[in-house]
């Protein structure tokens, strides 16, 4: 462990879930990620800030298969991979949810949530009609909603578009996080969203965390980083800047590290 | 910090639900959730509506005779339409639709009259040029990333042109074929009416493709690649081969529209039916499936395709010039794209 990753509060030997070790990424003479390294443990939520440009997204986007690192590292519960597209992350249980709210809005939350893995019927309905189990799948929808504690979603029958705002990302988050994923990436969650709505948001990533699933959450809203994050990755040109946590530094210091203006 | 606010207990969070469904419910708003759901509902209203009208007209529309006439007569537009709600569904257009069904048409037929081929291979072949025919469509629209628009109105120029040149311009008679070829247009009694084979043949089709979109996985994803290419993109779907099964699919049941249309005109002419690209989409559009796709089923098709028949023969029968037929169908597109883009504010 380098100096600059500080642990998590309470914890000795606990297994990062995700890690990242030098990653290096250049796009033609433009480097994206000079050599960043990550850890992401059980039950915490990771903050990570940075100006535009900082290589926020780039990072994300190497974490969650979207784009492969020139060099460097990538290990998911302490076992090395190597991700060519964002199904290969999902496979290795990470998932994201996309700023521009990858949800289909005329299907209903239930089919939203079972995209691209939908079940079959039994029998010869599913194997040989292909049939979907369109029950099963929502009273499953409806349980996994009851597990990770979304209670703005009553009826998964309802058609996306028809819901707010918050409920859409409320969506969006849940097929993220439902499914035995065991970690929960967020670019941007609340962005788009009003101030009660960014609040519901807030409170599922709390939830999620507190169910034990860790969540890497990209934002520039400070008053939202601080309000929920466990420790904060600070993207500075390229280079992981400091990791601080909301206890230790104050919003001032942490813009401050942002922008170069002081050091950690 | 303003924005620090403590998440209320989860009773809150119910209030807030409450609250946004009551101001969503005005009677009107209640109305178009309903056609927003089930978008048959409209063309299914307007359908009852215009065969009650036609009826009370005209005592001779409701006869048995007249409706399986009506039926006859949208069997070969409503089986196209079905290739072209695939293609819409998945936000494209497919203006070679008819073009494709006649040069299927024509080879089927040519090979079975002029170079002796029997019946069920002359039919197959005529499914290969259907297929490739969807496959060149498809290919074009996903290797290339041409808007649909634009592929298949070169397509449609490419297909007559390819249509006109193997067949030199001759129509081949319905009377020298292998019956395989006509048995499309045998009817059978059903107690006094008499119902086309060709019509089931299409109705087989229509709760085929039902099925399809409505009950499997691969149906739902052509919705979400409609609906939002990216975000289905996102969510593991491979976008590029769903379009590319469903520009296949949709040559597979023009191949089957030859086989109709040539049971019903009882030729195989390489001059027929090219207005036929138009009265499909005009089909779908007043079925309620949305042009911006994503939105819609077959069975709104069907209805549409219906409705179409039946203001034509409605009007016809009811005296009126066939000019006035056609005037009424652009008032009923106009009117069904009012209506999705009204049902498409539920967004809101």
């Amino acid at each position: 462990m380098t100096s600059t990753h500080l642990e998590p509060a309470g914890t000795q030997v606990r297994q990062p879930i995700l890690q990242a070790r030098n990653l290096v990424k250049t796009f033609g003479r433009v480097v994206g990620l000079d050599g960043v390294s990550l850890d992401l443990y059980p039950g915490e939520v990771l903050a990570i800030i940075g100006d535009n440009g900082a290589g926020k997204s780039t990072l994300i986007k190497c974490l969650t298969g979207a784009e492969i690192p020139d060099t460097g590292e990538l290990m998911v519960s302490g076992q090395p991979v190597h991700f060519k597209r964002p199904q290969d992350a999902r496979a290795h249980g990470i998932e994201t949810v996309y700023q521009n709210l990858a949800v289909s809005p005329a299907l209903d939350v239930a089919s939203n949530l079972f995209l691209g893995r939908e079940e079959r019927r039994a029998g010869l309905l599913g194997s040989v009609f292909r049939m979907l189990d369109t029950k099963g799948m929502r009273t499953k929808a409806r349980q996994e909603l009851t597990r990770l504690g979304i209670s703005t979603l009553q009826d998964v029958t309802v058609p996306v578009e028809n819901l707010s705002g918050g409920q859409r990302q409320a969506v969006a988050v849940a097929r993220a996080a439902a499914f035995g994923s065991k970690v929960v990436v967020l670019d941007e969650p609340t962005a788009a969203l009003g101030v009660r709505e960014s609040n519901q948001v807030l409170q599922l990533v709390r939830d999620l965390r507190d169910r034990g699933l860790p969540v890497i959450l990209i934002s520039h809203n400070m008053p939202h980083v601080f309000d929920v994050a466990d420790r904060i990755h600070i993207q500075r040109l390229g280079k992981c800047a400091a990791t601080i946590t909301p206890q230790s530094h104050t919003m001032t210091d942490a813009v401050a590290i942002m922008t170069g203006a002081a050091t950690a | 910090m303003t924005q620090q606010q403590t998440a209320g207990p989860p009773s809150a969070g119910h209030a807030d639900l409450a609250e946004e469904f009551l101001d969503r419910q005005t009677p009107l708003s209640r109305i178009r959730n309903i056609l927003h759901r089930y978008p048959a509902v409209s063309p299914a209203l307007v359908l009852l509506i215009s065969v009650v009208v036609f009826g009370l007209l005209n005592d001779r529309f409701l006869r048995v005779e007249n409706l399986s006439l009506i039926t006859q007569q949208v069997s070969v537009v409503g089986t196209l339409a079905i290739a072209q709600t695939l293609i819409i569904l998945t936000a494209g257009i497919d203006l070679s639709v008819g073009a494709v069904m006649i040069l299927s048409s024509m080879v089927m037929a040519q090979l079975a009259v002029n170079n002796g081929v029997p019946a069920p291979i002359a039919l197959l072949a005529g499914l290969v040029v259907g297929l490739a025919a969807g496959a060149l469509n498809g290919f074009l629209v996903t290797r290339f990333r041409l808007p649909p628009f634009i592929v298949t109105l070169g397509t449609l120029n490419i297909f007559i042109a390819l249509t006109l040149l193997y067949s030199n311009g001759a129509t081949v008679r319905g009377s020298a074929m292998p019956p395989l070829l006509t048995w499309t247009g045998t009817t059978f009694p059903v107690g006094p009416v008499r119902i086309s084979t060709g019509v089931v043949v299409m109705l087989l089709l229509y709760i085929a493709i039902a099925f399809i979109l409505g009950k499997t996985a691969w149906g739902r994803h052509v919705y979400a690649v409609g609906d939002d290419k990216e975000a289905a993109r996102l969510a593991g779907i491979a976008v590029s081969k769903v379009l590319m099964s469903v520009y296949l699919a949709a040559g597979a049941v023009l191949a089957v529209g030859a086989w109709i249309q040539i049971g019903r005109t009882n030729a195989a002419s390489p001059n027929a039916g090219v207005d036929l690209n138009l009265d499909s989409i005009t089909a779908v559009v007043i079925g309620g499936t949305s042009l911006f796709g994503g939105r819609g089923s077959v069975w709104g098709t069907l209805l549409g395709a219906l409705i179409v028949g039946v203001f034509r023969n409605g009007l016809s029968l009811a005296g009126l010039d066939v000019l006035y037929q056609t005037l009424a169908v652009g008032v009923l597109i106009i009117l069904a794209v009012s209506i999705d883009q009204w049902i498409r504010k539920v967004k809101s």
